[in-house]
């Protein structure tokens, strides 16, 4: 089972094979009299089809730097560039899938109109529009609220409907930042194995930020710890599974291969990994989920 | 747990004979938009009779100012009398048309041009609306005027449009008196919605703003889909308000222009009878509140095709 992985030979995007090339980008709030420095010298590289977590305790800039990735923000200094171009370039491109760390559903529209948002700013038909909406509905376990509207639905209904959404154009690199905070276990490890197979059919890059270390361990290939303010990355811990029984749909929530990756000898030592290095540098384990 | 809902159940079993289900029967009937209006209008006619009978007879007054009014006929008549006038002849002359036909008529005249002034009011403030949420700059340059425009009087501003209006020259169409008083109508009415629909382009919250921006969605998308939509329930009450203020004002861009046809030159002219037929000046007044009203459940009937903008998310 604790093979080294075989990285799967990613499929090349058409302007690069690098989803995400992050050099010494740093982030400063605030005037000059009081600023934070939110974010130091962070260097990372995302392969395409490779998936990240970052981790790290609360308010130590993991969302910052999936804004910076998306473009919603600015590094004041450093490069991000994705796919090769600009992150500007990506988003006008439509090459990224966002979750939020809240749901963020716009309330007039039903669940399923919310899902297909992004086709239809794709300008994606309607009946294929509705077909990828019923499908990702169905992942998520939502086929019979699809006409219900975001304020009918529980918090954890609605970010399952925000994760769909954020699935539904297929795109090369998803962006996720804290996505299954709000669900049960059973539900989250549905969605975990659900993620997994997708990433593996779409062969699409993910950065995912999450405070679960188990969580982080049994989906990505590689974990970036990250230190309190200013934010660094203070370790890059491989990980190296072997996930092709868990990417596979089971026959339910509990499907066994997940089950026996997460009690996996190679999982355990890469959990033990990830929680030295939260520890690491004396600052405690703030806002860490250490199951 | 069973034991723990039990003593709830049973306590609201004891408390609760037929009370709560009068109550809620009363409630139901309340949520009947159009029957809660009649009451109301009730209301408003057993106050009138009521201060009628208890008020002073020559009102009273504070040195030269009269702080209530009047209750001798002329200045107050019955409410039965008024409605039975309504259903007389509007003057002694044969054949004259029963007055509440006169009325209705009038009324009919003050609305389509109250409708067409809502409707250039509707359309202006929206365009301002939408530039002033385009242009930070813009925004902080008209918006002082678009308050200010609403400090002058109407009164002085009458006359000003009906000569500006005679002195256009629009090719085939001759400026008509009626279009002076749909401009002032149009006047009082933007500012409503230029102001109420500003506040609703700029409600969304960041999330949703930074949501269609990840999905590289430009100015225009953002505004069809998302600012839109959001700005309905600010909007809504703008456009009741826009209806109010283009009634009054095509009332009284009327009485102003001296505008043949319609409520605002009644009241003019009948205001005449106060002392001999005291009852009569109070038809188109009546008319013109009718006419308030109209607009408001216009309004409220829009609302209700839209209710799907008016939904909240709730905080997940
Ligand atoms: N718009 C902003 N203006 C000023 N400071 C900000 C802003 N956004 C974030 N910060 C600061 O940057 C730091 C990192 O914030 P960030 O939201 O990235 O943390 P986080 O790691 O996502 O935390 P959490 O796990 O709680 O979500 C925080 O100290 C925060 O105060
Ligand atoms: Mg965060």
């Amino acid at each position: 089972m604790s093979t080294v992985q075989e990285h799967p030979t990613p499929a090349a995007h058409p302007r690069g094979a690098t989803a995400v090339e992050i050099v010494g980008a740093g982030r400063v709030f605030g005037g000059r009299s009081a600023p934070v420095v939110a974010l130091e010298d962070v260097d990372l590289t995302v392969a395409a089809g490779e998936f990240v977590s970052l981790i790290g305790p609360s308010g130590c800039g993991k969302s910052t730097l999936l804004r910076l990735v998306a473009d919603l923000d600015q590094p004041t200094s450093g490069t991000v560039r994705v796919f090769g171009g600009s992150a500007r370039d990506a988003r006008l491109a439509r090459d990224y899938g966002i979750a939020f760390q809240q749901a963020g559903l716009l309330p007039w529209r039903t669940v399923r109109a919310n899902v297909e948002l992004p086709l239809a700013l794709a300008g994606t038909g309607r009946a294929s529009r509705r077909e990828r909406a019923d499908e990702l509905l169905a992942m998520v376990g939502l086929t019979e609220f699809a006409e219900h509207h975001p304020d009918q639905l529980s918090g954890g209904m609605q970010q399952r409907v925000a994760i769909a959404r954020a699935l539904a154009d297929s795109p090369s690199l998803l962006l996720m930042d804290e996505p299954f905070g709000a669900l049960d276990e059973m539900t989250r490890e549905h969605l975990q194995a659900q993620l997994l197979r997708i990433c593996a059919e779409t062969r699409a890059a993910v950065v995912f930020v999450t405070h679960s270390i188990p969580e982080a361990v049994f989906l990505s290939d590689r974990v970036v710890v990250m230190s309190p303010r200013p934010g660094r990355i203070r370790q890059v811990v491989d990980v190296t599974l072997d996930r092709s029984g868990a990417a596979t749909p089971g026959s339910g929530p509990h499907d066994d291969a997940g089950d026996d990756l997460r009690t996996d000898a190679a999982f355990v030592a890469a959990v033990a990994a990830v929680r030295t290095a939260l520890h690491g540098g004396g600052t405690g384990p703030r806002g860490v989920d250490l199951r | 747990m069973s034991t723990a809902t039990a003593p709830t159940t049973l306590a609201e079993a004891v408390s609760s004979p037929a009370a709560p289900a009068a109550a809620g029967r009363v409630a139901r009937l309340l949520r009947v938009r159009p029957l809660v209006a009649v009451l109301a209008a009730f209301a408003v006619a057993a106050l009138w009779e009521a201060y009628k009978l208890l008020g002073p007879e020559q009102g009273w007054s504070l040195g030269e100012t009269r702080l209530l009014p009047r209750t001798t006929a002329m200045a107050m008549p019955h409410t039965w009398d008024v409605a039975a006038r309504l259903l007389e002849p509007v003057s002694g002359a044969t054949g004259a048309e029963a007055l509440w036909v006169a009325v209705l008529r009038a009324g009919a005249s003050s609305a389509g041009i109250a409708l067409t002034g809502w409707a250039i009011g509707v359309a202006v403030g929206a365009v301002l609306a939408v530039t002033m949420q385009r242009l930070r700059v813009v925004e902080s340059a008209v918006l002082p005027l678009v308050v200010l425009s609403q400090t002058v009087p109407l009164i002085a501003l009458a006359p000003l449009v009906r000569s500006w209006g005679s002195r256009l020259e629009l090719g085939a169409v001759t400026w008509q008196p009626w279009m002076s008083v749909a401009v002032i109508a149009s006047y009082l009415a933007f500012f409503p919605v230029a102001v109420g629909m500003l506040r609703g382009l700029q409600s969304p919250d960041t999330i949703h703003v930074e949501l269609m921006r990840a999905y590289g969605a430009g100015w225009w998308t953002t505004l069809v889909a998302l600012r839109l939509p959001a700005a309905v329930p600010h909007l809504l009450p703008a456009l009741r308000l826009a209806a109010a203020n283009a009634v009054v004002g095509t009332v009284v861009a009327e009485v102003a222009t001296g505008l043949p046809g319609g409520l605002g030159r009644m009241i003019l002219e009948f205001a005449n009878f106060a002392a001999s037929d005291p009852p009569k000046p109070w038809a188109p007044i009546l008319g013109a509140v009718a006419l308030g009203l109209l607009a408001a459940g216009l309004v409220a009937l829009l609302g209700r095709a839209l209710h799907r903008y008016r939904r909240t998310e709730v905080a997940s």
